[in-house]
């Protein structure tokens, strides 16, 4: 299913026919899904429809084996690559459960990110000066307390910390193509505006976003370009931000119903 | 007996050696003064009268040796380690480097091999390169080849030289401090480190001194077949401060090296001895051939009131490491510490641990112990705290942490707790953790490499020990994790 027509760019993210199983169970049925540089896709879909996976296969998860499709970004095979080269090439993932990592100090490990990422582009280890000046200017970004980046990554941290820190790391490593996996979930009103917006501020024409949920919430402060609803595996229906809207008062069930009556 | 002269060519292998990654594995080719294998009364006379030793000196080894000889074959069982029998006749207990018999007066009169060699293990010793902020004592094999800084020292009345001088110049310290925290009857390897000792360092500190600089030991075995057994002993008087540290490597060889190293710590009156510890004898091949076994008795005595004893260690290296850095409580609100790094990989073993004994009113203790093991690596933390009647108000906190890397190795924890005081406060936390996959997603997902992503978990792991380390030795102890754990991870 494609969302570019008329865009004569080479799509940024081009996944064609794409299926995945994990421990024998066939999860996603042959995805199609094109994402151009700028634009904002929403995946929506009941629990178990197949989301988390498909943003986890794109970033390289190993529990998952690809039977069929394919996925290219940039007009590169992205799942010949390892997780860490994937990642150095602009593919970023905000976790749904971000992992606690003991003792390593969070401002630690993004100078490390940020370091292999500019190695892999030929550039210098970023100077001290530079990084802390960059790390205190992304903190004010995404509104997070100054005294979490001295921190154990995660390490105690509340929930909404947790996803602010995915924010504040997708600030740092400046992605081309970012995948939110459920965000939204699990954040009061506040915290979820705050992210939101650090979402809508790291937007710009040459990056684009992939964010996961299954509220419609998260929509009302970020405005997709498209919307699509994952439904077992396939993607069943997309159109623009008002099917958000439709699906919030309607549930997916209709969805499921329309499918079943077409197949 | 002499060796034949070898010219030039510091650094080479011989066919003793091994080939591993274990990049201080070289050994150097120098002419030694080797005593020949074996152990008897006339070895324990032929070493005392090799340093020149008073009678007093000679009389105390012939002791020990008599104590020991008693107990062969008595070695301690208890530890969660195995090793072959040790035939203790096949053991070179002397070996001398130095060409010129009384020793060099200055750097000037050192082989310019040993020198070399030091510089390779980045232990400057020449004058203008020096390590800042840093005396050194460098030990190679069973002597002192040079100590640096000790003008600067002495003018502050401190006293940092080999143990063998410490012997000759300051008999009154040495006879009065010499065995009285671990008497030659301790343990079957005090034993035999007492009666054969051969160097080591010896640190004075007068009271109300803060000592300017850190003083360091490093250790080298060099002479195949030989055994290590230094000794070494601080005094901090008064009032006084000092942080000492220590270093050690050996050459990768075949054979299995001895080195059983007794250390005594004495801190008075509202003293503090800082004791840091980055032990990297050579660990052994990766199928477990060669390595040093590593026995070793450490103990301090807070002695005084208000004292404080604090050991830091790093143990990357050895096949086997036996040992357990203790402090006796003895003054009341003295303070000891025990932080520990203890890292097994391939097939090495490490029994390690401390003994906390509080014998005075509101003494305080605190044992921070990590273990990680990769390959077929077996990690044990054995402590314990005691809790003498006397001792009013005291207090341990004990925490030992497990990391296991793969999926054949182990880790252990054996504490042991006594109290004989109601008023104690005792705590004991212990976890075992692995370096998950998700974890190593994450960082991947960050554009970390999953080796990369192992050694940051792993300093993260050890974070709470390094910041107890002088800043440069942070630094290595880092890089020495790194360099263990190859091939064990990525």
């Amino acid at each position: 299913m494609s969302s570019s027509a008329g865009n004569k760019q080479k799509p940024l993210l081009e996944i064609r026919g794409l299926c995945v199983s994990a421990d024998e169970l066939e999860i996603l049925k042959g995805v199609d899904l094109t994402v151009n540089a700028g634009e904002v896709h929403a995946i929506m879909g009941p629990n178990g429809s197949g989301k988390s996976t498909l943003v986890s296969v794109l970033a390289g998860k190993p529990d998952y084996t690809v039977t069929a499709g394919e996925v290219l970004y940039q007009g590169q095979d992205l799942l010949s690559l390892e997780p860490e080269i994937r990642a150095r090439m602009g593919v970023f993932l905000a976790f749904q459960y971000p992992l606690e990592l003991p003792g390593v100090r969070a401002w630690q490990f993004l100078k490390a990110a940020v370091d292999a990422l500019r190695q892999h582009r030929g550039e210098e280890d970023m100077s001290a000066r530079d990084f802390d000046r960059m790390l205190r200017e992304k903190v004010k970004l995404v509104e997070i307390d100054p005294d979490l980046v001295k921190r154990a990554v995660n390490e105690g941290f509340s929930g909404g910390e947790k996803k602010r820190n995915e924010i504040l790391q997708m600030a740092m490593l400046e992605p081309k193509l970012a995948l939110l996996d459920e965000t939204d979930s699990g954040l009061d009103i506040d915290a979820l505006r705050i992210v939101s917006e650090g979402v809508n501020r790291l937007k710009t024409p040459s990056n684009a976003t992939v964010l996961v949920t299954h509220y419609q919430r998260i929509l009302e402060y970020i405005t997709p370009d498209y919307v699509h609803v994952l439904l077992d595996g396939r993607i069943v229906q997309s159109g623009g931000a008002s099917l958000a809207t439709e699906l919030e008062s309607k549930g997916y069930e209709w969805l499921r119903e329309a499918v079943e009556a077409t197949s | 007996m002499a060796s034949s002269v070898t010219p030039a060519k510091v650094i080479s292998r011989t066919s003793n050696d091994l080939d591993t990654e274990y990049k201080w594995g070289f050994t150097i080719d120098i002419e030694s003064d080797v005593i020949p294998k074996g152990l008897s009364e006339d070895v324990v006379r032929l070493i005392s009268s090799k340093k020149g030793e008073p009678e007093w000196m000679l009389e105390w080894r012939l002791k020990a040796y008599r104590h020991w000889i008693k107990q062969d074959s008595r070695e301690p069982k208890w530890a969660n380690i195995k090793h072959p029998p040790i035939d203790y006749q096949d053991i070179i207990y002397y070996s001398d480097p130095r060409s010129k018999k009384d020793g060099p007066k200055s750097l000037d009169e050192v082989d310019p091999e040993v020198l070399e060699a030091f510089e390779k293990l980045g232990i400057p010793l020449a004058e203008r390169e020096r390590l800042a902020g840093v005396a050194v004592d460098a030990v190679l094999d069973s002597v002192s080849v040079a100590t640096t800084y000790q003008d600067m020292l002495e003018k502050q009345g401190i006293i940092f030289c080999p143990i063998s001088e410490a012997i000759k110049t300051h008999p009154e310290l040495v006879k009065k401090y010499l065995g009285s925290v671990v008497p030659y009857a301790d343990n079957f390897y005090a034993g035999l480190n007492a009666a054969v000792f051969s160097d080591g360092s010896f640190a004075y500190i007068p009271p109300g001194v803060r000592c300017p600089i850190e003083l360091m030991t490093y250790f080298r075995i060099n002479q195949a077949d030989s055994g290590q057994f230094e000794r070494t002993l601080i005094i901090a008087d008064k009032g006084s401060y000092v942080s000492y540290l220590e270093g050690c490597t050996a050459p990768a060889r075949k054979n299995n090296q001895l080195h059983a190293a007794v250390v005594e710590l004495i801190a008075l009156d509202d003293a503090e001895i800082k004791y840091s510890t980055l032990q990297n004898w050579f660990p052994g091949d990766k199928d477990g051939n060669g390595g040093v076994y590593n026995f070793v008795t450490k103990r301090g005595i807070c002695k005084g009131r208000n004292s404080k004893i604090s050991w830091t260690q790093v143990e990357t290296g050895s096949a086997i490491t036996w040992k357990y850095p203790s402090v006796i409580l003895k003054g009341d609100n003295s303070v000891g510490e025990f932080y520990s790094v203890a890292l097994v990989n391939n097939y090495q073993q490490a029994d390690t641990g401390t003994k906390m004994i509080h014998q005075g009113k509101n003494t305080k203790s605190t044992i921070v112990a990590k273990g990680i093991s990769a390959g077929k690596g077996n990690s044990t933390y054995r402590g314990l705290v005691k809790i003498n009647a006397g001792a009013d108000n005291a207090k341990n906190f004990t925490q030992c942490d497990s990391l296991l890397i793969g999926d054949q190795c182990g880790a252990h924890t054996v504490p042991y707790i006594e109290v004989k005081n109601p008023s104690a406060q005792v705590e004991h936390e212990a976890s075992t953790s692995k370096v998950s996959d998700d974890q190593l997603f994450y960082c991947q997902q960050r554009g970390i490499s999953v080796e990369d992503a192992h050694y940051m978990i792993i300093n993260g792991f050890c974070r709470d020990i390094f910041q107890e380390l002088p800043f440069e030795f942070a630094m290595e102890a880092g890089q020495l994790l790194k360099v263990s754990l190859e091939g064990a991870v990525g």
